[in-house]
């Protein structure tokens, strides 16, 4: 069951992503050079990605915890003040809550 | 500069964004296994979305126990972004035949910014392409090596996979924080999915966020 639901989400996202990539090439640009279109657009992104920060840092479930991956989060922060590429950032934060779960914390 | 020094700078520029960001491909294939997709959905998710950012919720949301309309909705609110970015491109990409399909699949935030940064209409279209396909191979292919390692590597958070994908989220986000605007909505986004966590069905909290964050920006000013 899980395995049909995961077919249909991959796929429904994927079908609906190509559409909104296409519909950028064939709507009439009016509405969507709005002024408050386009501030909706733009900053859209930085609300999903500041919630999902929070969902995967800080809940289990429908929990709020704080374990080893708040202190991963801290060392990404750290690592992105100092300019360090994506995949050292990534790997950063994963070391820091393996070696903290190693030690038996979080 | 001569003319193939420029495009030799365009490819030089487009290749090497592609080669960043496919890298991290491997974490999301990685992820998404743990996240208890399959390989062959995984591969499929990177082949048919493409587009980083809304593959991560899609993971993110579904691997938390989410439902299925709720990843695909957070998903989707994070692709609307590349549909304004084919407005941009219209004039210079002027799709026809096969590109019709082509170019708006490879319509994502690398090919657009590498492509807006040229200063002539051959070297935008350049760097759309060098971008565009450089950062689609990469990416499944980098999706595919993840996906197998994630598969061998047994418990995720023992290696603080779980850790990986918090931070992949702030590294896709911070760039974005240059003004006050973002950072407020970001802020908003924050506080409404802490609220919301405890008392809604898991995957809901981010679509509430993002909702929010719209409104907020509708009303800014």
């Amino acid at each position: 069951m899980l395995e049909v639901n995961f077919w249909i989400a991959v796929l429904a996202a994927g079908v609906v992503s190509f559409l909104l990539k296409f519909a950028g090439y064939v709507v009439p640009a009016g509405p969507l050079e709005e002024p408050r279109v386009r501030r909706v657009t733009a900053v859209l992104p930085a609300a999903l990605l500041a919630s999902l920060v929070v969902l995967q840092t800080f809940s289990t479930g429908r929990d709020l915890v704080l374990d080893a991956r708040a202190a991963g989060l801290v060392v990404a922060v750290v690592a992105l003040v100092c300019r360090a590429p994506f995949i050292v950032v990534v790997v950063l934060a994963a070391a820091t809550a393996a070696g903290l779960r190693a030690l038996g914390w979080g | 500069m001569t003319a193939d020094a420029a495009r030799s700078a365009v490819v030089r520029q487009g290749l090497s964004v592609a080669v960043a960001t496919g890298l991290y491909g491997v974490s999301f294939g990685a992820l998404s296994v743990t996240s208890g997709l399959s390989l062959w959905q995984t591969c499929v998710l990177s082949l048919l979305l493409f587009s980083g950012g809304s593959q991560f919720a899609l993971i993110g949301v579904l691997g938390g126990g989410g439902t299925v309309g709720a990843a695909v909705a957070a998903s989707s609110l994070l692709g609307v972004r590349n549909a304004l970015y084919g407005v941009q491109l219209v004039p210079v990409m002027r799709p026809r035949g096969w590109r019709r399909v082509a170019v708006p699949q490879l319509t994502i935030d690398e090919s657009t910014a590498v492509a807006v940064a040229q200063s002539t209409p051959e070297l935008r279209r350049l760097g759309f392409w060098v971008t565009g396909l450089g950062v689609y191979g990469f990416w499944n292919l980098a999706t595919l090596v993840g996906a197998l390692a994630g598969n061998a590597l047994g418990d995720p958070q023992r290696y603080g996979l779980d850790a990986a994908a918090a931070a992949s989220f702030i590294a896709l986000l911070w760039p974005r924080l240059r003004s006050r605007e973002p950072v407020a909505i970001a802020v908003v986004g924050a506080l409404v999915t802490t609220a919301l966590v405890p008392v809604l069905p898991q995957g809901l909290p981010v679509v509430a966020a993002a909702l929010v964050g719209s409104v907020v920006a509708w009303c800014w000013k």
